[in-house]
């Protein structure tokens, strides 16, 4: 089946029907296996129990920022291809890369206090993930609050192509600006520096973490596809009856 | 499984990303229950799509 084929939203439902049960069942057997990773890691030698906050705030982080780019991607398939499906996968996007991004901020915040000494210093990294969070929730306010869903979708789209300039800041905040937040430590030149009884677990809800926002795409996608179904029914409805 | 004396800031991470996660999957299960009702209803009053017209 060519990738193409995936442009029918009947296709795709069907497709998403099959492989949704599989996905959740994988979702669940991964993260319970990566819970039970993380909960049972050994202490950090500086930071003693509180590095098992790392194993939601890092996953967390890097979905909160793929949803944004995923939606970037969404944003030139609705503006340039037109691609029937481009907008529904953004739209999808959106309260899902939200909540990551919401997730990460809290639990960042929880872990900074006792490691830190603070719950929020006004530096590049947490400002710039804050301005994240703030994005989608203006994407998704564009999206709810559009009288007519093609202008929603448009604007969204044109707000996702800007702010995709925030990733990078996002990335290399730790290395352009003085941060109380660490540099990176799992994907860098060089290797990891996390010792792998604790980079273990961290990849293995990683895996989870991207089971988890797939599944929930996927959801999202048949959810918002049979609301434009019904949009779509009720227009003609309409249309008859004035007809 | 001993916490340690930040016992409290992990506990309450994990809770608010299980509540966080929690609240997501609600939304999606509602969320699709109710649109297929509404499809359902109206495709029990014959509004069917464009699509599926024949003739």
């Amino acid at each position: 089946m060519a990738v193409i084929d995936l442009a029918n939203p009947t296709r795709f439902l069907r497709i998403v029907d099959r492989v949704l049960p599989w996905l959740i069942g994988a979702t669940v057997f991964l993260l319970a296996v990566g819970l039970y990773r993380a909960l049972n890691a050994p202490d950090d030698y500086q930071q003693g129990a509180t590095v098992k906050i790392m194993f939601l705030h890092v996953p967390a982080a890097w979905f909160g920022m793929f949803g944004w780019a995923l939606m970037s991607v969404a944003a030139l398939g609705t503006l340039v291809w037109r691609h029937p499906l481009a907008d529904v996968s953004g739209k999808a996007v959106a309260p899902i890369g939200a909540a990551f991004t919401f997730i990460c901020l809290v639990t960042g915040s929880l872990w900074g206090r006792p490691t830190w000494g603070t719950y929020w210093v006004w530096d590049a990294r947490l400002t710039s993930m804050l301005v994240l969070l703030l994005l989608y929730l203006g994407v998704l306010a564009l999206y709810w609050t559009a009288e007519e869903p093609g202008r929603g979708a448009r604007a969204a789209a044109i707000l996702s192509l800007v702010g995709a300039v925030n990733l990078p800041i996002i990335k290399f905040s730790v290395d352009w600006w003085n941060t109380l937040h660490q540099p990176a430590s799992v994907f860098r030149i060089g290797g990891s520096t996390i010792d792998p009884s604790l980079l273990t677990p961290l990849l293995i809800m990683g895996l989870a973490f991207t089971l988890l926002f797939v599944t929930l795409h996927l959801a999202v996608m048949r959810n918002e596809i049979l609301r434009r179904r019904i949009r779509s029914m009720r227009l003609m409805q309409a249309q008859e009856v004035h007809a | 499984m001993n916490l340690g004396p930040h016992a409290d800031f992990i506990v309450a991470a994990y809770a608010v990303t299980l509540f966080v996660v929690a609240a997501l999957i609600a939304w999606v299960l509602l969320d699709y229950s109710a649109q297929r009702r509404i499809l359902g209803d109206l495709e029990e009053r014959g509004v069917t799509r464009r699509s599926r017209r024949k003739g």
